[in-house]
C-alpha cells in the first residue's frame, strides 16, 4: 500500500509538468490549429528565465572589507550583490534564496512577449498552410531556440536550487499512520503539484468564467461564426497563444530546481507531451490534463524493481506503448471530440 | 534507355556523373591552399553523402508521394544497422549477406510499424511513428543490451565466429570487403597540386545509390507511384471510389523502409560500427529536413538534399574563429572583430543554429525545397529571354 502511495506521489510532479505543457499546446491547437513543435521550447525558455533571473539577482560588485585580510596579509575583496546595497542584508538574501518562485513575476511577461512575437511573427502565416508545414516550420524554429539558448548558456544543466525552506522532505508516512519514513517526498515537489493544480485550475476558470473566455470558446468552437458577429477572433487567439507559451514557461520555471535546466530538456519533455496530447484526445483540454496525471503516474509505476524485475524495461517505453494502445483502440484519444483532426 | 523516357534517363545520367565524378567535383581546391579546407573529396564524407541520399530517396517515396509525413523513419535505419553488424560478427566480412540481410529486417519491422500506424493519417501517423521509434530507441540502450551493445555500441571483434571466413591471423583486424576487396582501400591520384582519392567503398555506395535511384524513379512513373499520388491528393475520394488505399500506402512504407535499412546496412559496410544514437529522433527530423530542403516529391531533391546538408554540416563544422579572423584579416580591426562576433555564432559548433535556420526559411519562403528555387530561377531567365518555354528536366517536380 505505502509502495503504491509513494509511486503515485513519484507521478504527480513528472504528471504535473506533462499535462502543464500538454494544456499549453492543446489550447493552441484548439484555438489557431496549429500543431507546436516548439513549445517543448517555449518549456525550456521558462525555466531559463528562472536562471537569468536568480543570475541577475546576484550581480555584484567587489567591496573592500578592511576587517578582514585575505591570506597575503591585503585587505579582503567581498563581492557584495547589489541588492544588498537596495533592501539590506537580510531582505537581500531572502530575495536571492527565494530566486525561483519570484522569477515567476519576470517569466510571465516575458514568456507572453515571445508568444506574441512568434504568433504575429511567423504562427500567423501557417494558418492555411498542410500540417505538415506547421510541424516543420515549428520545429526547425525549436531547433533554432534551442541552439541560441545552448550558444548563451552553454551546453551543461545550470543548478538552481529551490528556497532553503522547501529543501527537505515531507514524511507523508508518518502523517497518514503508516511507518515513519517510509513515504518521503521532497516539498519542492509538492509544491511544483500544488502549482500546476493552481495554473490549470485558473486557465479553465479564465475560460470557463470570463467573457473573454467564453469567447474564445465559442470561437474554438466555429471561429467563422463568432467573426461574422463582429468580434475579432485573432486578437483573443494571439493572447491565447501568449497564455499557452506563459502556461508552459511558468511549468519549466518552477521546474528549474526538479532537473537543473539544459538547453535540451524542451525537446526531451516535446515529445512525451505529443504523446500526452495525443492520448488525451487532440484539442480536449480536460484530456491533456488527465493524461498528462496518468501518463505520468503510470510511468513512475513502471518504474518500480518489482515490475522492471517482471518486464525488464517497461519504464522507458511505457509512455509510448500506452500512446499506441490507445490510439488503436480509442481513435479520438481518452476525451477526444469528433471532427477534430479527423483527416 | 531503361524503360525510361528521355527526360528521367537524362536526370539518371546526371546524377550518375555526379557521383562518379565525385571525388572531382568535391576536390576543387588544390592542396595547401587556404580554401582546401572546403575540399569534400575525403572517403568518409563521399560515403555519407550519397548513403544519406538512399536513405533520403527512400524517406521521399513514403512522403512525397503518399504526403505521410514520418518522424521515425531513424528506426529502420538503425535496425539495419544492427542486423548488419551482427551478419559480419556471425557470418563473414564480405558486405553482401549485411547488406541484403539489413535490407530483409528493416522490411520486415517497417511492416509491423506501418501496419500499425498506418491505420491513422495526419499527424497521428506522425506521432505514432516517433512513439515507435523512440520506444526502439530506447530499448536499444537499456533492455536489448546483449543484442545492441547499448551505450558502447557494436564492432566486429577478433573472436567474434564468422562461420565462412578462414579465421584471422594474430594481429589481423576483421575488415569489411566486397569478395577481398576492402572497402577502406583507396587510391590517389596527383595531378599537379590536387590530390584526388578513389577509394572501393564510395564507388559501391555510389553503384548502390545509382541503382536506388533509378528503382525510385521506375516507382515514380509506374502505375503504383500515380495511385500514391492520388492518396496524397485526396484520400477520401480514393476510398469513396472503393478503392482500399491501406495496402499501396503500407507498400510504400515498406518500401521506404527497406531503403532506410539499405542506408543503414551500407554504413556499416563503410564504417563497421553502430550506435544506439542513430535511432535518436532528431536523426529521423534530419532526414525529413534532407528531403524537404532538396524538394518533397521531385526525383532529385532528395539526393540534392541530403548532399546538401552533409556537406555544409562537415564544411561549416569546421570553421573556427582563427579561419574567420584569416578570411576578414583584410578588413580594419573594428569592423573584422564585428564581422567576427556576428558570424562566429554560426559556424563551428553553432552548426546546428544555421540548420534550423536555413530549414525555418526554406519551409517558409520555399516549400518546394532547392528544385523550386532552381526553377523559379530558370524561369525568371527563360521569361527574360522570351524564347521556347522548355522546362529544365532536372527541375521539373513529379506532381
Amino acid at each position: 500500500m505505502d509502495a503504491i502511495l509513494l509511486q503515485i506521489l513519484n507521478g504527480l510532479d513528472k504528471g504535473s509538468a506533462y499535462a502543464l505543457i500538454a494544456l499549453g499546446l492543446t489550447l493552441i491547437f484548439g484555438t489557431l490549429g496549429v500543431v507546436n513543435f516548439a513549445h517543448g521550447a517555449l518549456f525550456m525558455i521558462g525555466a531559463f528565465c528562472a536562471v537569468t533571473f536568480s543570475k541577475m539577482l546576484s550581480f555584484s560588485h567587489i567591496v573592500v572589507d578592511e576587517t578582514k585580510k585575505d591570506f597575503l596579509g591585503n585587505p579582503l575583496k567581498v563581492e557584495v550583490p547589489y541588492i544588498h546595497d537596495l533592501f539590506g542584508v537580510t531582505t537581500g538574501d531572502a530575495i536571492i534564496d527565494w530566486a525561483v518562485p519570484l522569477s515567476i513575476l519576470f517569466t510571465i511577461p516575458v514568456m507572453i512577449g515571445i508568444g506574441f512575437i512568434m504568433e504575429r511573427g511567423l504562427i500567423k502565416h501557417f494558418y492555411h498552410r498542410p500540417h505538415a508545414d506547421q510541424i516543420l516550420v515549428t520545429f526547425g524554429l525549436a531547433i533554432v531556440l534551442q541552439e541560441v539558448i545552448k550558444y548563451f548558456y552553454g551546453a551543461n544543466p545550470i543548478p538552481t536550487p529551490a528556497p532553503a525552506a522547501f529543501a527537505g522532505s515531507f514524511d507523508f508516512g508518518a502523517m497518514l499512520g503508516f511507518e515513519a519514513n517510509n513515504i518521503i517526498y521532497p516539498y519542492w515537489r509538492l509544491v511544483y503539484f500544488a502549482f500546476a493544480a493552481v495554473i490549470i485550475g485558473a486557465v479553465f476558470a479564465f475560460l470557463q468564467f470570463t467573457t473573454f473566455g467564453m469567447v474564445v470558446r465559442a470561437g474554438m468552437a466555429d471561429r467563422e461564426t463568432v467573426g461574422l458577429l463582429g468580434i475579432d477572433i485573432d486578437k483573443r487567439f494571439t493572447i491565447m497563444f501568449g497564455i499557452a507559451a506563459a502556461v508552459a514557461g511558468l511549468a519549466g520555471v518552477m521546474y528549474a530546481p526538479i532537473n537543473s535546466p539544459n538547453y535540451h530538456m524542451g525537446m526531451d519533455f516535446l515529445v512525451l507531451s505529443f504523446v500526452v496530447v495525443v492520448v488525451g484526445g487532440m484539442g480536449s483540454l480536460p484530456g491533456a490534463v488527465l493524461a498528462g496525471f496518468l501518463l505520468g503516474i503510470l510511468e513512475s509505476f513502471a518504474s518500480m524493481a518489482v515490475v522492471l524485475e517482471f518486464i525488464p524495461g517497461i519504464n522507458q517505453i511505457i509512455i509510448y506503448l500506452v500512446a499506441i494502445i490507445i490510439l488503436l483502440t480509442r481513435p479520438r484519444g481518452l476525451m477526444g471530440r469528433k471532427g477534430v483532426m479527423e483527416d | 534507355m531503361f524503360g525510361l523516357n528521355k527526360k528521367d534517363g537524362g536526370l539518371l545520367l546526371i546524377v550518375a556523373f555526379l557521383a562518379l565524378a565525385a571525388p572531382f567535383i568535391l576536390n576543387p581546391f588544390p592542396e595547401g591552399s587556404a580554401m582546401a579546407q572546403f575540399n569534400a573529396g575525403y572517403p568518409d564524407l563521399m560515403q555519407r553523402l550519397v548513403i544519406f541520399g538512399i536513405f533520403a530517396i527512400g524517406f521521399n517515396i513514403l512522403f512525397g508521394l503518399t504526403g505521410y509525413l514520418s518522424f521515425g523513419h531513424a528506426a529502420f535505419l538503425g535496425v539495419g544497422s544492427y542486423a548488419a553488424i551482427w551478419m559480419m560478427k556471425l557470418l563473414t566480412m564480405n558486405v553482401i549477406p549485411a547488406i541484403v540481410v539489413s535490407i530483409a529486417i528493416a522490411g520486415l519491422f517497417s511492416l509491423l510499424v506501418g501496419w500499425i500506424s498506418l491505420r491513422r493519417s495526419g499527424i497521428y501517423f506522425s506521432i505514432l511513428t516517433l512513439a515507435f521509434a523512440q520506444m526502439s530507441y530506447a530499448l536499444a540502450y537499456s533492455v536489448l543490451t546483449p543484442i545492441t551493445g547499448g551505450e558502447t555500441g557494436l564492432q566486429p571483434k577478433y573472436n567474434d565466429p564468422r562461420i565462412l571466413d578462414a579465421a584471422l591471423e594474430p594481429g589481423q583486424s576483421p575488415r569489411a570487403n566486397l569478395f577481398g576487396l576492402d572497402m577502406k582501400a583507396s587510391s590517389e591520384l596527383e595531378i599537379g597540386n590536387w590530390i584526388f582519392t578513389f577509394n572501393t567503398g564510395y564507388y559501391i555506395a555510389a553503384i548502390v545509390m545509382l541503382l536506388s535511384f533509378y528503382l525510385s524513379i521506375r516507382i515514380f512513373r509506374s502505375p503504383f507511384g500515380m495511385m500514391l499520388r492520388a492518396v496524397k491528393s485526396n484520400q477520401q475520394r480514393m476510398n469513396y471510389t472503393g478503392l482500399n488505399t491501406r495496402p499501396y500506402t503500407l507498400a510504400a512504407f515498406v518500401i521506404s523502409g527497406m531503403y532506410a535499412g539499405l542506408a543503414g546496412g551500407l554504413l556499416v559496410a563503410m564504417d563497421t560500427q553502430v550506435g544506439a544514437e542513430r535511432m535518436f529522433w532528431t536523426a529521423s527530423g534530419e532526414v525529413v529536413l534532407m528531403t524537404i530542403l532538396g524538394g518533397a516529391g521531385t526525383l532529385i531533391g532528395p539526393v540534392l538534399g541530403a548532399g546538401f546538408i552533409k556537406y555544409m554540416e562537415n564544411i561549416v563544422s569546421k570553421i573556427n574563429k582563427s579561419v574567420l579572423e584569416q578570411w576578414f584579416a583584410f578588413m580594419p580591426d573594428g569592423i573584422e572583430d564585428i564581422m567576427i562576433t556576428l558570424i562566429y555564432p554560426f559556424v563551428g559548433k553553432g552548426w546546428h543554429l544555421t540548420l534550423g535556420l536555413l530549414f525555418m526559411l526554406v519551409v517558409i519562403f520555399l516549400p518546394g525545397g532547392l528544385v523550386e528555387g532552381g526553377q523559379r530561377i530558370g524561369k525568371a531567365f527563360s521569361r527574360k529571354k522570351a524564347s521556347d518555354d522548355t522546362t529544365d528536366a532536372t527541375k521539373t517536380p513529379a506532381e
